[in-house]
């Protein structure tokens, strides 16, 4: 199982960074996305993975329980990584609106190479 | 310094404070607050002036007055202990681990300083209302003022260093307000700008050098590390220590080589400049080296480094001083001068020097101050500055010819006025001083400066006042109104009285403070008297009194070999280096910051890559210790699924619509994944997050290009990939092996599940963390989310008010549009889902505290009931029967949050810490209520609002006229035959 959850998170670092180093707004997005889901799988496996062990007290026996902190610490990152990813979608969309170019670097020259150049 | 007393209460004016005292706290005592309070008061007056300046000019300036005032009752409220050399102390501990106290002493000398500050404010307060003209910023001026004189009493009642360097830095902020006070003047914002680079510079240094102090001694108090002299004049970084903080000292007091910001800020008004540079801010300095010296000075570095620095300050202030033509930049290098004088009296490290310091210090702030408003009523009654168009004023103006004259002759060091004294002390030390060997040095050349002295303080009498009536000045001068020649006079007053009562006025005084100065060691012996018999300082007066008067008589001719002598510029060179800084800085920035973000991206994720090797090379991994789950069929799949969809999002990235749809497919299996791996709380989350997060996206590609074109070279791609798979197998490798070991140090996870329920009363230990164990953690989480979704609201508002409204209303959407956007069927099935969703929310929401559920996902759950609406039936049908703002919403929520924490403090808990108990309403089994339940409140409005508004405001930009239905369904087999009873709402926008 630790196996599974480690390559899918090493897989799903690599993709959310190729994309995070495209240069359109919109695959920095996915790719923001798809590392959000990267580190919040990391940071909730930190606690140590586990079945059928939830944090939810029970009154009547003396059960496992899985660590409720990493758990905790992710809930709130989940809803925060959706008013980060709210917040750049907005500013990518304003600034497409306003310039009608979805490019995110200010300068193309600086850049290995010019846009449209193997397309 | 070790003693301490605690004053009693006096009188019945106090009385509110002792009221206040114990409401606040039981272990701040009476004294204590008054301390705190003399500190804090003219930060408080400040808010008034400002608002009071409606009322009127009076007002405002009563407002000042009243609160240097209290602050100065306040303070004389000590006079007895601290005439008995007691020390009253405040202290308060805000993070003792840190040393971060609010601590406040009262000595001797934070006494003198404090009454200089508030005594000469309140003059100065009175002098500014009648000389500030109706055209200026009053209310401003008041408010500035008093920010400053709450920085400077900050400043010599502090115990704490950390604390002391806060004010220090806050006296540099707000003289920057009061020098640049006449903003319309280039010259003062000039002046104002070199007054904060030099002195903020300065106290740059000074925070590192007192950081240094505080390592060696083990203690940030003030009172601590004045009792450690051998431990810090021993340590191998006290030569460090020193010229860092002396470097502070130096550029506040205009000591030489910074001495050239201090003329520049003379475009301040000029009861600025008498305060600020005549009584106060220029003195923190000195009263930094004072308050220092017992531990600092002594040592050779001291005395070659301070006592040469004054000198050599001494010299140069009154060499300039005498050549300049604008009363004020007179006055302005004449105390540099001055400051020079007391640094070396000071770096000389005698005992007796040092009184003579604190002595010249008192007629300093008397005379000069005094001086200053002088130079600022003959402006402001003759219109110039200008020696060389002035003169003769002396029948014009008499009373003001008198405090000049008398203050003037102080300056000059003449008897029987204070200025005599102190300077005949000084003259007195430097013939006992010895530099390099040479007897006859430093007395020659604090001759020579007091001559000078002598000789510019005759020609602001001579040439002002004296010589005959001209008929051209710029106005016609008369005395002005008792208002402005009101607080001059008193000073004159105090310099006269002073002078020849010296021993009864300032006696005790003076022995009280320089016995602070000396660390609490006996006083050395000394009189302050005007006749000590023939000595050498009286012949030394004697040469400079009679040299000042020769060398004014040949001022003409000196004036002329004065300008013929080249002299750097001091305000050229400080703009050079300034625009040097300025030009590096910025080549700097622009080529680490070129605004290309994939660079900093690489760099950032290679610099990760790489410390993570690092630490992989030369670190050890630890053993195996925890075996790993057996992999089953159904993750299995799911692991296929996820890393299908990834791979696909890879290989289909350019056509956006696809990518958005296997995101989709991702975020399932992850949520799947938390719910199989027993985090139903995340599950949850994560799928109520995955609905809204699409649709956000699905919004934004509305107006966005369908495909991301190829526009990355073939290297840059390959690249881009091997970056990106380091990384990954990295990360992946990382977390594998964190899975597979236990924890390395115990984890405070099993406090929490053994607290939930006996502390937090609930059983889902996840919810009982964030709404109790880190609720503190949670409050900022919704704050944040609140900033997000306004953020959205205000890039919306701001775009929409642009021409891309234009371009929105006509834009053509990529794809044809279906025909029945808001279909019947969906419009019918959304509506009845609509309490069924709600429902389903309260549901989630009431269990969260013991069953996987809580704020966070009920917001969510109930933001995509609402949604489901918006989609089914329209933006603007939804938004009609929205009756709440969602900021509203927002803020309703965070203050919710805020006053269920605040309760725990009538409970006479920490903030957010929750109670909770249990209620029996007979019909009812018995059911718990905690207060978490409120705060958890909090977080679903807090939620719900953000949600809304960041999804809202994407919505507004789809708006088009003509959009919006007459008829709730685009078709409705009703519509042909509505009923009577069933009018169709017509749809407004």
């Amino acid at each position: 199982m630790e196996v599974l959850v480690a390559s899918a998170v090493g897989v799903l670092t690599a993709a959310g960074i190729f994309l995070i180093l495209r240069r359109r707004t919109f695959p920095v997005i996915l790719g923001l996305s798809l590392l959000t889901y990267a580190v919040n799988v990391f940071l909730f496996a930190t606690g140590r993975l586990a079945l059928n062990a939830p944090a939810v007290l029970n009154k009547y026996k003396d059960v496992p329980y899985t660590d409720p902190l990493p758990q905790a610490l992710v809930l709130t990152a989940i809803v925060i990584s959706f008013g980060m990813t709210a917040v750049i979608v907005m500013i990518a969309l304003s600034a497409y609106l306003s310039s009608k170019d979805d490019h995110i670097d200010m300068t193309a020259q600086d850049s290995v190479d010019a846009p449209g150049e193997d397309a | 310094m070790g003693r301490r007393e605690k004053l009693a209460i006096a009188g019945q004016s106090e009385n509110f404070l002792y009221k206040i005292s114990t409401t606040l706290t039981a272990q701040i005592g009476v004294s204590h607050l008054s301390l705190f309070l003399i500190a804090a008061l003219p930060f408080l007056g400040a808010v008034f002036p400002a608002l009071l300046i409606r009322a009127g000019r009076n007002a405002a300036a009563s407002a000042a007055g009243l609160t240097s005032f209290l602050a100065l009752a306040g303070l004389l409220i000590h006079i007895p202990s601290v005439m008995r050399g007691d020390v009253v102390t405040a202290r308060f501990d805000w993070i003792p681990g840190l040393g971060l106290n609010a601590n406040f002493m009262l000595d001797g000398l934070g006494f003198l300083f404090a009454l200089l500050i508030l005594g000469i404010g309140l003059l100065i307060i009175l002098y500014a209302r009648f000389y500030l003209s109706r055209e200026d910023p009053m209310g401003q001026f008041y408010t500035y003022l008093l920010l400053f004189q709450g920085a400077m009493v900050g400043i010599v009642l502090s115990d704490n260093v950390l604390l002391l360097l806060i004010f220090w830095e806050l006296t540099s902020l707000s003289s920057f307000l009061l020098i640049g006070y006449w903003k319309h003047l280039p010259e003062g914002r000039q002046g104002a700008r070199m007054a904060l680079a030099v002195t903020g510079s300065g106290g740059l240094a000074m925070i590192a050098g007192m950081l240094i102090l505080g390592n060696i001694v083990g203690s940030y108090d003030l009172s601590v590390i004045l009792q450690h002299k051998e431990l810090i004049q021993a340590s191998p970084y006290y030569m460090p220590a020193l010229i860092l903080i002396l470097l502070g000292c130096f550029t506040k007091s205009a000591q030489f080589p910074f001495h050239f910001w201090l003329p520049h800020a003379m475009a301040a008004p000029t009861p600025v400049s008498a305060y600020l540079h005549s009584a106060t801010m220029v003195k923190a300095g000195l009263f930094l080296m004072a308050r220092m010296w017992p531990v600092l000075a002594g040592t050779d570095a001291w005395f070659y480094i301070v006592a040469t620095t004054g000198l050599v300050t001494m010299l140069i202030g009154a060499c300039i001083a005498l050549f300049k033509d604008d009363l004020k930049a007179l006055l302005a290098f004449s105390t540099v001068s001055h400051l020079g004088l007391v640094t070396m009296l000071l770096g000389f490290g005698t005992k007796i020097a040092a009184v003579a310091a604190i002595f010249h210090i008192i007629n300093h702030a008397t005379f000069k101050a005094a001086l200053f408003m002088t130079a600022g009523i003959i402006d402001h009654e003759t219109g110039t500055r200008d020696i060389k168009r002035l003169g003769g004023l002396r029948h014009l103006m008499p009373i003001t010819f008198t405090i000049g004259t008398l203050a003037a002759l102080s300056m000059a060091g003449l008897p029987p006025l204070n200025g005599f004294l102190s300077k005949e002390m000084m003259l007195e030390e430097t013939v006992h001083t010895t530099w390099l060997h040479s007897h006859y040095l430093v007395p020659g050349l604090a001759l020579l400066a007091a001559l000078f002295s002598a000789a510019y303080s005759f020609r602001f009498v001579g040439h002002v006042f004296l010589g005959p009536q001209r008929s051209d000045y710029p106005a016609h001068p008369h005395d002005p109104p008792v208002g402005l020649w009101l607080a001059p006079a008193f000073l004159v007053v105090l310099v006269v009285l002073i002078g020849l009562y010296s021993n009864a006025i300032v006696g005790p005084l003076v022995a009280v403070v320089s016995s602070a100065v000396i660390g609490g060691e006996k006083l050395p012996y000394y009189s302050l008297k005007l006749w000590h018999g023939f000595t050498p300082a009286l012949y030394m007066s004697a040469v400079a009194t009679l040299g000042g008067l020769f060398l004014l008589s040949m001022h003409r001719k000196g004036e002329q070999l004065w300008n013929a002598l080249p002299r750097p510029e001091a305000k050229t060179i400080f703009d050079a280096v300034i625009g040097a800084l300025t030009a590096i800085s910025r080549r700097v920035t622009d080529t680490l910051h070129n605004g290309v973000i994939s660079r900093y991206a690489i760099i950032m994720i290679t610099f990760t890559v790489g410390l993570g090797y690092y630490a992989y090379s030369t670190g050890t991994i630890g053993p195996q210790t925890r075996d790993p789950l057996p992999p089953q069929i159904i993750p299995v799949i799911g692991w296929i699924c996820l890393i299908g969809a990834t791979l696909a999002i890879m290989w289909f990235h350019r056509n956006r619509l696809l990518s958005l749809v296997l995101i989709g497919v991702v975020g399932l299996i992850v949520s799947m994944a938390f719910n199989y791996l027993s985090a139903p709380d995340l599950a949850l989350t994560q799928i109520s997050v995955e609905v809204v997060t699409m649709i956000l996206l699905l919004l934004s590609l509305n107006f966005l290009p369908t495909d991301t074109p190829w526009d990355s070279s073939a290297v840059r791609r390959w690249r881009d990939a091997a970056i990106s798979v380091v990384a990954g197998i990295g990360s992946g490798a990382l977390v594998y092996a964190l899975m597979l070991r236990d924890f390395a140090f115990p984890t405070i996870s099993d406090f929490h599940l053994a607290n939930s329920y006996k502390g937090g009363g609930g059983t889902n230990v996840v919810n009982v963390i964030l709404v109790d164990f880190r609720g503190f953690d949670t409050f900022g989480e919704i704050i944040v989310l609140g900033i997000a979704a306004l953020i959205i609201f205000a890039l919306t508002e701001s775009v929409l008010a642009t021409n891309v409204r234009g371009y929105l209303l006509n834009r053509k959407p990529h794809w044809p549009q279906s025909g029945d956007s808001h279909p019947l069927m969906m419009v019918v099935v959304t509506r009845m889902m609509m309490p069924i969703a709600l429902m389903v929310g309260a549901y989630i929401f009431f269990r969260g505290h013991n069953q996987p559920g809580g704020g966070f996902i009920a917001g969510l759950i109930v933001a995509i009931a609402y949604l489901m609406q918006y989609m089914a039936s329209g933006y603007t049908w939804a938004i009609e029967r929205q009756r709440f703002y969602y900021h509203g919403t927002i803020g309703w929520g965070v203050l919710i949050a805020a006053a269920t924490g605040l309760g725990a403090w009538f409970n006479e808990r920490p903030f957010l810490t929750s109670d909770f108990g249990y209620i029996n309403w007979p019909p009812l089994e018995e059911f718990e209520w905690a207060t978490a339940m409120l705060f958890d409140t909090g977080v679903f409005l807090a939620v719900l609002g953000a949600v809304m508004l960041a999804l809202d405001s994407l919505s507004r930009f789809a708006w088009q006229p003509g959009m919006a239905q007459e008829f709730p369904m685009d078709i409705n087999p009703l519509r042909d035959d509505p009923p009577e009873d069933e009018e169709p709402q017509k749809e407004q926008v």
